[in-house]
């Protein structure tokens, strides 16, 4: 498709960001949190694709080369809205941050994000990490990117890569497992049928 | 090698993407078979990463990819078709 675009047949190029609109979207509304803002970025990114598509190299993914356009654009519009704004992450620091700690936990079925509350509980922990964390967890866990595909991206090592998302992780469960607990109480968490 | 619940929660990420070697995950699991705390952060930080990744956590705004291409196709129009990149 990529070629068939080159060669002048742009129209193509409407298919062949199709499938990633969600995932350009998401990366920008993880970074920017704001709906209109990250729809704005999202299609600033999508024409940068289009005007640069001939830097695109084969040996990369387009998916990743795509979201790198986005993060970029994102970052850009982040750093013109708070110039100092900058994460102090250390990943060689040996503190990680501690789980919350229960003495069970029973199943909470997906079943409980058809309540808005649920939803609005998860997207407002995953605004609370750092921007550094938050971008390492947004392609791992939401975008599926393996590990090497989210360095590459981010231009960081594995090491941080694996030692952010374990920390985004933490901080999530940390913060959700309670919230959770008590937003779905234990009547509520299973199922009428069993 | 004993671990305690600290060395435990280090490993976590570890064990939930199955890249410990299978000494450590071996003492991981021989901890989280008498650890009732550890067994709950591993229970739960599984069950969140599911949630979270869940596609309804994040909908796309309505007419979103209606706007998306219609811009595209605005700008389409505005600027050359991409060429190749020269190669050198």
């Amino acid at each position: 498709m990529i070629q068939k675009v080159l060669a002048g047949e742009t129209e193509t190029f409407h298919e062949l960001i199709r499938p990633y609109e969600r995932s350009v979207y998401l990366m920008a509304l993880s970074l920017l949190r704001n709906e209109a803002e990250a729809e704005d970025a999202a299609q600033e990114a999508i024409i940068k694709g289009y005007r640069n598509l001939g830097k695109f190299r084969a040996e990369a993914r387009f998916s990743t080369w795509l979201i790198t356009i986005v993060l970029n654009e994102a970052r850009a519009r982040l750093r013109r809205k708070q110039p100092g704004l900058t994460d102090s992450i250390d990943d060689t620091s040996e503190d990680s941050p501690v789980p919350a700690q229960l003495t069970d936990w029973r199943e909470i079925p997906s079943e409980t994000l058809e309540r808005q509350e649920v939803r609005s509980l998860i997207r407002r922990a995953l605004d609370a990490l750092p921007i550094a964390y938050r971008e390492v967890f947004v392609l791992r866990e939401l975008e599926d990117h393996n590990v090497q595909e989210t360095a590459d991206t981010l231009g960081i090592t594995t090491a941080s890569v694996k030692m952010r998302l374990h920390r985004a992780r933490m901080m999530l469960q940390k913060q959700l497992a309670p919230q959770l607990k008590s937003a779905v109480p234990v009547s509520r968490r299973r199922f009428p049928w069993f | 090698m004993v671990l305690n619940c600290r060395h435990v929660w280090d490993y976590i990420s570890g064990y939930l993407d199955n890249t410990l070697d299978a000494t450590t995950r071996a003492h991981v699991e021989e901890h989280l078979a008498h650890c009732e705390i550890c067994s709950a952060i591993l229970d739960s930080t599984r069950n969140i990463l599911i949630l979270t990744a869940d596609d309804r956590v994040f909908e796309l705004p309505l007419g979103y990819s209606e706007r998306l291409h219609a811009r595209l196709t605005q700008a389409m129009l505005e600027v050359p078709p991409p060429e190749p990149a020269a190669s050198s």
